[in-house]
C-alpha cells in the first residue's frame, strides 16, 4: 500500500459512497450546533418534514451572542433579537432531541472550547460545525471544518456531507520556540508568511519540533487560526500529549476501552514517505512575538518591526489593500510597533481563552496594574468549566487586582454579537482570530496578539516586546 | 433550488482583493432566524453612512451600477467567516453570478446551495473586464453555464473552468440532501461497520463535570 497522510487515512476511513468523478459522501461523527448559524438549518429540515438523523452525535451551545456580565446572564435577554435565537435553539433541541448546553449550563462555552474539554472531540473522527474555527478540533488528529448552513441541514439530515477530497499541505516548525514566543505567534507567523489564501483548497497536517512541544492548548490555538491562512482545516498527529489531555473526560472511553482506543489513535499520522501537495517549513528560533497591523491576519509583523510602507509591496493589488488598511487603522508607514498605543484588551475567543492562556497572561499581570489610558481590560473564559479551574487557582483575583474585569464564558468581543463591542475609531490588543474591518465592532481598529502580549499592552498602554519582561514560567 | 442555466447582466466592479464575509454580511445581522432580506444590508457598513444614509462614495450606489446581476471581484473573495448570510445577502440583492481570479473555499461551496455561480477566471482577464466595465456604462455580459463561456457583446468571450458535479448541481437545481438521502442504505451499513465512532460514549456524569485541569 502506498504511504498515507494523515488527511488521507481519515478520510478513507468515512467513505460512504463514492463513484468515480463524483463527490463522496463521507461520514460525521460529530455535528456541533450554535444558536447563530443553525435556525436555518432546522427551518429548512422542518420544512421537507425531514428529521435529525443522529441527535445522539450532535451537541448545541449557545456562545456567540451571550451576555457574558453575571448580571446579564440571570435577568431576560435585552437583546430581542439574540434572544428569540436562543429560544429557537432551545425549542430546536428540544424537539429534536439534541443535546444543549445552554448559557446556564455549568458546561457552558465556546463551542471549539467545550467540544475538546468534555472529550467530545476525539482523534480520527470527522467533526463540523457552522463556524470557520471548526478547524480547532485538528489539534487532536480530527479532521474538523466549518460549513455553510445549508450544510448543517444536510448533516442533521444525513449524518453525512457531500465533499470533494482536498489538496493536502505539511507545515513544519523546527526547533524550538524562544521564551515568550507562544503557539499564537507561530500561527501568524505562518500566516504572514503563506498570506490569507495560501491554504485554499488544502488540508494542513502540522509538524516539527516546534508544535509537537506545544501542550493541546497550544495545538488548538495553531488549528484554530488554520482556517486564516485560507485551508479550512488544519490537524496535528495525537500523541502522549494528546491522550493525556483526553484520559478521563466525560465523553471519552474509560478504562480498558480508553487502552483500546489510544492502541487505535496511535496509527493516527502520516506515514513515512507518505506524499503533500505543498511544504512549508519554519525556524521557531528565528521567530518573535507577532503583531497585526492591518485589516486582515497576514497583515503580520514581529513586534520588533514597523507598520510597513504601501510602497513596499510588489503587486498593485498589495498596495492598494495596504494604503486602504492604514486608513482603516488610523495608522502612519514607518510607525515602530511598539509605539502604538490601545485603548482596549480583551483576552479571549475560541484562539485563546484556555487555561494556559489565561495562566500566562496572569504570571505577566500579577502584582501590577493596567495603565491609566487603558479603558477596557477584558478576560473572557473560554467555558465555564475553565473559569471554575481559574478560580480554584485563583486567576481571577490576580485579574481583578490588576484592574482586570473578569467576565463569563462565550464569544465576547472577537465578534461583538454580544454587548461586548469595541466602540469606534478606539483600538484593542486582542487574542481574538481576525482583525477584519468592523469585527470587533463598527470602525474598531484591532491588532491580533497572544495572550502575553496582550497582557503586556494593558499594563503598558502600548505594546512591548514581552522578551524583555519575565517571561520564564510563560509557556 | 432554482436552476442556473445561461444568465445576461450588467456587470458592478469591486475593485478589492480579499473581501471577507464580515463585509457583505456584519455580525449584527447574524442574529436572523430565516435565510430572507439580507439584500437589503449587503455590504453594509461600505454602503451605508450613519442613518443607513447611501455612501455616495461605495460603488454599489453608483447610479450607473442599479440593477447589476453580474459582481466582478478580485483574488480570495469570500474568506473568512462560514456565515451563508453573505451569499444569501449576495443573492437576494440580486446578483446571480461572482467573477473572480479565486474564491475562499467556504463561500465558494456555500454560492452553489444558493443557486449563485461564482465563475473563475484568469487574473489577466478579470483586469481585462474590470478596463471594460469601467470604460462602459451598463456593460453587460452573458454567461453560459453548459458551455462554460462568458461573453460580452463585442465579441470578446472568456471560457472558465467548472468542476463537473458543481456544474451539473446549478444546471438541474439539486437538493442535495434529497440526493444523499437516496443513499440512506450505505449511510446505515456505515454506522453498523463503524459503530466505535458512530456511537457517543459517555461514562461520567456531564452534568456534575468541572473541568479539573
Amino acid at each position: 500500500m502506498p504511504p498515507k497522510t494523515l488527511y488521507e487515512k481519515i478520510w478513507d476511513s468515512h467513505v460512504v459512497h463514492e463513484e468515480a468523478g463524483k463527490p463522496a459522501l463521507i461520514y460525521i461523527d460529530r455535528h456541533l450546533i450554535h444558536e447563530g448559524t443553525s435556525p436555518q438549518a432546522f427551518a429548512g429540515l422542518s420544512a421537507e418534514g425531514r428529521k435529525v438523523r443522529r441527535p445522539d452525535l450532535t451537541f448545541a451551545v449557545m456562545d456567540h451572542s451571550v451576555p457574558t456580565t453575571a448580571k446579564d446572564r440571570i435577568l431576560p435577554i435585552v437583546d430581542t433579537d439574540a434572544r428569540l435565537q436562543f429560544e429557537a435553539l432551545e425549542k430546536n433541541c428540544r424537539e429534536t432531541g439534541v443535546r444543549l448546553f445552554d448559557m446556564n449550563s455549568r458546561n457552558q462555552g465556546i463551542v471549539h472550547i467545550i467540544g475538546p474539554e468534555l472529550g467530545v472531540t476525539q482523534p480520527g473522527q470527522t467533526i463540523v460545525c457552522g463556524d470557520s474555527h471548526t478547524s480547532t478540533h485538528g489539534a487532536f488528529g480530527t479532521l474538523a471544518f466549518g460549513i455553510g448552513t445549508s450544510e448543517v441541514e444536510h448533516v442533521l439530515a444525513t449524518q453525512c456531507l457531500v465533499q470533494s477530497r482536498s489538496k493536502t499541505m505539511h507545515i513544519l516548525v523546527h526547533g524550538k520556540r524562544p521564551r515568550g514566543v507562544t503557539a499564537k505567534d507561530i500561527i501568524l507567523a505562518i500566516i504572514g508568511k503563506i498570506g490569507i489564501s495560501g491554504g485554499t483548497g488544502h488540508v494542513a497536517e502540522y509538524g516539527g519540533e516546534a508544535i509537537r512541544d506545544l501542550s493541546m492548548d497550544g495545538r488548538m490555538t495553531v488549528c484554530n487560526m488554520t482556517i486564516e491562512g485560507g485551508a479550512r482545516a488544519g490537524m496535528i498527529a495525537p500523541d502522549e500529549t494528546t491522550f493525556a489531555y483526553m484520559e478521563g473526560r466525560p465523553f471519552v472511553p474509560q478504562g480498558k476501552a480508553f487502552e483500546e482506543a489510544v492502541a487505535g489513535w496511535r496509527k493516527l499520522n502520516s506515514d513515512d514517505g507518505a506524499k503533500f501537495d505543498m511544504t512549508v517549513e519554519l525556524q521557531a528560533q528565528d521567530l518573535a512575538p507577532q503583531v497585526t497591523w492591518g485589516t486582515n491576519p497576514g497583515m503580520v509583523t514581529s513586534v520588533t518591526g514597523r507598520v510597513p510602507e504601501p510602497g513596499s509591496f510588489h503587486d498593485p493589488n498589495d498596495q492598494k489593500a495596504t494604503e486602504s488598511a492604514l486608513k482603516y487603522m488610523g495608522l502612519k508607514a514607518g510607525t515602530a510597533i511598539v509605539d502604538i498605543p490601545v485603548d482596549r484588551v480583551f483576552i479571549g475567543s475560541c484562539t485563546n481563552s484556555r487555561l494556559d492562556d489565561l495562566r500566562a497572561a496572569a504570571y505577566l499581570v500579577a502584582g501590577k496594574h493596567v495603565a491609566h489610558s487603558i479603558k477596557q481590560a477584558l478576560i473572557v473564559p473560554g467555558s465555564r468549566g475553565i473559569k471554575a479551574q481559574a478560580e480554584k487557582e485563583g486567576l481571577d483575583k490576580i485579574f481583578r487586582e490588576a484592574g482586570f474585569e473578569w467576565r463569563d464564558a462565550g464569544c465576547s468581543m472577537c465578534i461583538g454579537m454580544n454587548a461586548d463591542v469595541l466602540p469606534p475609531h478606539e483600538r484593542s490588543a486582542s487574542t481574538s482570530n481576525r482583525n477584519f474591518e468592523g469585527r470587533q465592532g463598527k470602525d474598531s481598529r484591532t491588532h491580533l496578539v497572544s495572550p502575553v502580549m496582550a497582557a503586556a499592552a494593558a499594563i503598558a498602554g502600548h505594546f512591548v516586546d514581552v522578551r524583555s519582561l519575565d517571561v520564564s514560567s510563560v509557556e | 433550488m432554482e436552476p442556473f442555466n445561461t444568465h445576461t447582466g450588467m456587470v458592478m466592479p469591486l475593485d478589492r482583493v480579499n473581501v471577507d464575509t464580515d463585509q457583505m454580511v456584519p455580525k449584527q445581522f447574524l442574529k436572523a432566524l430565516t435565510r430572507k432580506g439580507f439584500g437589503r444590508i449587503l455590504f453594509y457598513d461600505w454602503r451605508y453612512l450613519p442613518g443607513e444614509k447611501p455612501n455616495p462614495e461605495f460603488v454599489l450606489n453608483f447610479p450607473r451600477y442599479e440593477g447589476a446581476s453580474v459582481l466582478l471581484a478580485r483574488h480570495n473573495f469570500g474568506c473568512g467567516s462560514s456565515r451563508e448570510h453573505a451569499p444569501w445577502g449576495v443573492k437576494d440583492y440580486g446578483f446571480r453570478v461572482i467573477i473572480a481570479p479565486s474564491y475562499a473555499d467556504i463561500f465558494y461551496n456555500n454560492c452553489f446551495k444558493n443557486g449563485i455561480l461564482p465563475a473563475s477566471l484568469s487574473e489577466e482577464q478579470v483586469e481585462e473586464l474590470f478596463q471594460r466595465t469601467e470604460k462602459e456604462e451598463g456593460y453587460m455580459l452573458t454567461v453560459n453555464l453548459p458551455n462554460q463561456t462568458i461573453a460580452d457583446r463585442h465579441g470578446l468571450m472568456f471560457r472558465f473552468d467548472l468542476a463537473p458535479s458543481r456544474k451539473e448541481v446549478l444546471l438541474q437545481g439539486l437538493d442535495d440532501i434529497g440526493t444523499s438521502l437516496q443513499h440512506e442504505p450505505d449511510i446505515t451499513a456505515y454506522e453498523k461497520t463503524h459503530a466505535a465512532t458512530a456511537t457517543m460514549y459517555e461514562a461520567v456524569d456531564v452534568q456534575n463535570y468541572t473541568d479539573g485541569r
